[in-house]
């Protein structure tokens, strides 16, 4: 199931009249364990607001009086709400019980998946359609506006920042990487510079870098279809990758799951197609 | 005057928030008499929709303690949530201290800091000598 199809489950710790406070090191367990284990946690206390209620299934816990938890229901029918007596438990007790209404609301289960992916700074962007030309996975996609956007995330690949690298705006970031501005850090002078450069790298590589593993791989071809030493050929390989590697940053795991050259240049024709339609739309 | 909501969020699934400063803000909030949102990352949400975003990002002035202020305006625009420009403040648990974050979320004053348009950084050239680490 995608991502974006789950509903979550958002926990109340209430504290309210008819319930007991709880002390201050319990609260601090409890949701630290749930916050862990991926739950959006909401405290109720009389001290200031919280965000609203939206349709997302309510899990309200507390030390209500008498041990005995109340019964209600939405006016509206429109959010499910349940109520848990959580007198007594410990912080592990908390968590079971959480991930207990969990899975029988059906609500998402989290933790399953990193979440990597690029964040785009539209503040920053041009469209020029750079990233969606690079990426071979399908990450990237245009809106009916032709507009460019992040459509399949959970393509992307963990801790690979590649496309980043590309954007000569430094406007794509990925708030889970190291260091700025690719972490969201404010862009300066010397980042953009440093981003034309590895935008250079294509140059350097020959025109774009798939393009260049395509040439090498054709290379390749001819020499050893003379030689047929298929060690030279992985040798010539890694070298490459070993190059682009270091140049965009991307995880040598990442490198060396890419399909075959002839796959690879398959994708990469595919993606320049998309940005080139994307591109030819916007000027007509 | 009502003070602004507070959100936390705790980056759970990576490293790059230091621990000692996401506990230390969880624990104090937890210790005080506030109220408050906690999510366990932005990032997860955002990817998902989420679309508790939209109600954290819609119910008026927020303090938001997360990462840096450019990733979380745009995580949420992503999940079609977006922060309103000038009630929502930003406190960076990457690069604050525990104390310099609870000091701002416990303020009443919002001192609003999202990136409003193309920002460039200046250079150190640029900045004033007083501005200019050593």
């Amino acid at each position: 199931m995608s991502l974006k199809d789950q509903t979550a489950l958002r926990i109340v710790f209430y504290e309210g009249d008819g319930a007991q406070s709880l002390e201050a090191q319990d609260r601090f367990a409890a949701m630290s364990r749930l916050l862990e284990k991926g739950f959006a946690v909401t405290r109720v206390a009389g001290g200031g607001r919280v965000a609203p209620a939206d349709r997302a299934s309510l899990l309200v816990l507390g030390r209500f009086d008498g041990g005995r938890a109340p019964q209600a229901e939405d006016a509206h029918g429109q959010v499910h709400i349940r109520f848990q007596d959580i007198s007594g438990f410990d912080s592990n007790r908390v968590a079971a019980t959480v991930e207990t209404v969990r899975a029988e609301t059906n609500a998402a289960k989290h933790g399953d998946w990193k979440p990597w992916f690029p964040v785009i700074d539209y503040d920053r962007c041009t469209n020029c359609m750079q990233c969606l030309s690079f990426c071979l996975f399908g990450v990237y996609g245009v809106d009916e506006q032709q507009r460019i956007q992040v459509q399949n995330n959970d393509n992307c690949k963990t801790n690979c920042p590649a496309c980043s690298r590309v954007c000569p705006e430094a406007a794509i970031m990925f708030p889970k990487y190291k260091a700025g501005p690719i972490n969201g850090d404010v862009v300066s002078d010397a980042d953009l510079q440093r981003e034309k450069m590895k935008v250079d790298i294509s140059a350097l590589l020959g025109g774009d870098v798939y393009a260049l593993l395509r040439e090498r791989s054709e290379k390749a071809k001819s020499r050893f279809s003379k030689e047929r030493d298929a060690n030279k050929a992985l040798t010539e390989r890694q070298k490459c990758l070993v190059k682009l590697a270091s140049a965009g940053d991307i995880p040598p795991e990442v490198l060396m799951s890419l399909p075959s050259p002839e796959e690879i240049a398959r994708r990469a024709e595919e993606a320049m197609a998309k940005a080139q339609a994307a591109l030819t739309k916007q000027t007509l | 005057m009502t003070p602004p909501r507070i959100l936390y969020c705790n980056c759970t699934y990576a490293q790059v928030v230091p621990k000692e400063v996401k506990e230390a803000v969880l624990k104090r909030l937890c210790e005080s008499g506030v109220a408050f949102d906690a999510v366990a990352d932005l990032c997860e949400m955002s990817a998902r929709q989420d679309a508790s975003l939209k109600r954290l990002a819609e119910g008026g002035a927020v303090k938001i303690a997360a990462c840096y202020p450019r990733a979380v305006k745009w995580l949420f625009h992503a999940a079609k949530a977006a922060l309103p420009t000038e009630a929502a403040e930003i406190l960076n648990m990457r690069v604050q201290s525990a104390d310099e974050v609870c000091a701002a979320l416990f303020n009443p004053e919002l001192k609003p800091n999202l990136p409003a348009g193309k920002t460039t950084k200046p250079s150190a050239e640029e900045l004033p000598k007083s501005e200019v680490a050593v």
